[in-house]
């Protein structure tokens, strides 16, 4: 059988906003995934490790400080850094439009932004997610 | 109030009219839904007549405004006599830009300032920690020490204005630095008007910038009750939050239930202290959000003010009246913004603004449009500060207190949202209390339930949010929203570094090895916290003191 698609549900910077990481949490879950949720302020450091522990396809950041430009490219230098990158990264929050472009040059491969149905986030991981063989 | 011998014949003529009229109705145009409900999931019927309250004793349970048990208000004359605060939330990047805000929103009629602070200095660290780095400055005003404060309330006398400070876990240092710079201005800590949120329990189960574990925390937050009592008496010394609670998910019933439930803990705890329940209670007070279900909302509020005066008196035998009181501020639910047609949040904003008015607000922020996707801008905020004046100058439904009283709906749905969180506020007596119940999980996995619910409910399309999952349109990418300047965290760092080479570097270390010697004790905290700020020791290291002796929490992580 088919191993579940493991996610890291993560929160970078200092936002304790997390209805946002817990919803989707769930809702990957009830899709049939395997979700690990960080918890509150983790560092980039802190969520790149948990990546590798705990072996997942996907990491999902969630922010709402608008510090996103300074962590989410961290985030994915780290992880190629450490060799992970085939890893698929995705992030959610307050995001402003034009911002994305520089977070998809950075190795995000897609932003949901507010008002995203959570069933957009879980055809998207499942289309694009890389998963060793 | 009505006579038995009417009240029956009330009821039959509804059955009459139920048979005759409306199963004729219905059996050829049926109703929209199956079954109509508020946002807590409280059945709404098919019509309220006086029969439903009935067995509510007007003198009992509703009474006059400014009398207990405060159903139809706080004062005697509510908005006739004036108006509600109008205050709206502001701050960010430097203390320089948050002061220039300020300024132009006392400048268009607002009347209260709101300080929003950036989170490192929610979570007590220095702009200079790298904790806090990519968060300086963006969702609110970066401060690190007595200097900044002085910058940020810079020609604005503060005898004259009333702040209130959003700031939890380090309330006491930033209410310290308020303190030191009315005496800079003059002015002696007795005239000082305000509110600091100082709400740790909701932080631990919605809004997440704690520092300390519960103990500590609980202690810091009686000992300002217990400084403000002698030395600031017109300062609020909590402001004890449903809104975040609300924002994380909760319904409007959990949202009463949940705050009153920290209320309780926190009575609890600063009579465990030592400190008389009138001396303290006055000075408490609420803040809760306001959302769509315009009816459900002015009922949970008029119901939030019963239970509270309930509690109070036969609770904790209070007999100072202005400790029965609740009075709170409102802000309008954040969390009901879209970012898809955005311009339509004003009317979202409109209603919740007037379930405020309409339930007796003592003060109100109305969001602005555009903060779905970014801090607001300057005219988006000057819109959301004219709708409270336009319901204020030109509704007209300020014009006597409690407008809603006697709505048969409105009434049972008051005393229904009462039963409803009094049910949860045993549970958690049951449990040991708030603070347990947020160690157990308990509280969080509620809410989490009730957001969970909620997003399937605007999937599935059972819940229609206009522009969003109906009546969409095709957008361009919203333009001119506001940008932080990215360079105020290297002028924080240079401010740091300055004020560092400036002060009396021997006085900060003696003041902040008394203070570690009194956070190992048991004094009162305030009096040496504001010494530390005196000599601008800088948050950062003033936290850092009390986090060496006290520990940090832990987060339940919880799914």
């Amino acid at each position: 059988m088919e191993r579940p698609i493991r996610v890291l549900v993560a929160k970078p910077g200092l936002d304790g906003h997390d209805r946002g990481a817990k919803v989707i949490a769930r809702a990957l879950r009830d899709a049939g995934m395997e979700v690990i949720y960080t918890g509150l302020r983790q560092t980039p450091e802190q969520i790149v490790e948990a990546a590798i522990q705990e072996d997942v396809d996907v990491v999902a950041l969630s922010i709402l400080s608008g510090a996103h430009n300074t962590l989410f490219p961290k985030i994915t230098k780290l992880l190629k850094e450490r060799g992970a990158d085939d890893i698929l990264v995705i992030g959610g929050g307050v995001i402003p439009e034009e911002d994305i472009p520089f977070l998809k040059e950075n190795g995000i491969a897609e932003i949901f932004t507010p008002g995203t149905p959570t069933s957009a986030a879980i055809e998207y991981i499942k289309q694009h997610v890389n998963r060793a063989v | 109030m009505i006579d038995k011998k009417k009240l029956e014949e009330i009821k039959n003529k509804k059955e009459e009219w139920e048979v005759n009229q409306r199963q004729k109705v219905v059996s050829k145009f049926p109703e929209r839904k199956k079954e109509f409900k508020t946002s807590s999931g409280i059945e709404i019927k098919e019509i309220y007549t006086p029969y439903d309250i009935s067995d509510i004793d007007y003198l009992e349970k509703i009474g006059f405004p400014g009398e207990y048990p405060y159903t139809r208000g706080v004062q005697p004359t509510m908005y006739r006599g004036k108006f509600w605060t109008m205050r709206q939330y502001a701050g960010f990047g430097t203390a320089e830009e948050s002061n220039k805000r300020f300024k132009y929103l006392l400048s268009q009629g607002q009347t209260g300032l709101s300080v929003a602070f950036d989170l490192p200095t929610q979570i007590g660290y220095d702009s200079d920690h790298p904790m806090a780095e990519g968060e300086v400055g963006k969702v609110g005003v970066a401060i690190d020490s007595l200097y900044d404060m002085e910058i940020l309330f810079d020609g604005i006398p503060l005898d004259k204005v009333s702040t209130s400070m959003t700031i939890n876990a380090p309330a006491a240092i930033l209410l310290a630095m308020y303190i030191a710079v009315a005496e800079k201005q003059g002015v002696s800590p007795d005239k000082l008007n305000g509110t600091i949120q100082n709400d740790i329990l909701k932080e631990y189960v919605a809004r997440g910038t704690y520092i300390f574990p519960t103990g500590p925390s609980m202690r810091l937050i009686t000992n300002i009750f217990e400084y403000c009592s002698k030395y600031v008496p017109k300062w609020n010394t909590i402001s004890i939050s449903g809104y975040h609670i609300r924002e994380a998910g909760a319904t409007a019933v959990q949202e009463i239930a949940f705050t009153l439930a920290n209320g309780i803990a926190y009575v609890e705890a600063a009579i465990k202290a030592g400190l008389d329940v009138d001396e303290f209670a006055p000075r408490l007070s609420f803040f809760f959000n306001a959302h769509n279900d315009l009816f459900e909302e002015v009922a949970k509020f008029r119901a939030a003010r019963r239970m509270w005066a309930k509690i109070m008196k036969e609770r904790f035998n209070a007999k100072d009246p202005r400790s029965m009181m609740m009075r709170f501020h409102t802000q309008t639910a954040g969390s009901a913004l879209t970012a898809q047609q955005p311009d339509n949040n004003i009317i979202r904003v409109t209603i919740q603004a007037l379930a405020a008015v309409l339930g007796g607000t003592q003060s109100l922020h109305t969001n602005s449009r555009d903060e779905a996707l970014a801090l607001p801008t300057e005219d988006s905020v000057r819109i959301a500060l004219r709708t409270q004046q336009i319901i204020a100058y030109e509704s007209g439904v300020c014009e006597t207190p409690d407008p809603l009283a006697g709505s048969y709906y409105v009434e049972k749905l008051t005393d229904e949202i009462e039963k409803r969180a009094f049910e949860y506020i045993k549970k958690i007596d049951e449990l040991g209390g708030a603070a347990r119940a947020i160690d157990l999980g308990y509280i969080q996995k509620e809410i989490q339930e009730s957001a969970y619910r909620y997003q399937k409910e605007i999937e599935s399309g059972e819940r229609v949010i206009v522009g969003l999952n109906k009546f969409q349109i095709e957008e361009e990418p919203p333009k001119g929203l506001l940008k932080v300047n990215p360079a105020v965290e290297e002028l924080q760092k240079q401010k740091i570094a300055k004020v560092k080479e400036m002060r009396n570097n021997a006085s900060v270390k003696k003041t902040l090895e008394a203070l570690k010697k009194a956070a190992e004790g048991d004094d009162n905290l305030m009096p040496w916290i504001l010494d530390a700020v005196r000599e601008y020791a800088t948050l950062g290291e003033i936290t850092d003191v009390l986090r060496s002796i006290f520990g940090e929490y832990q987060q339940q992580i919880i799914l």
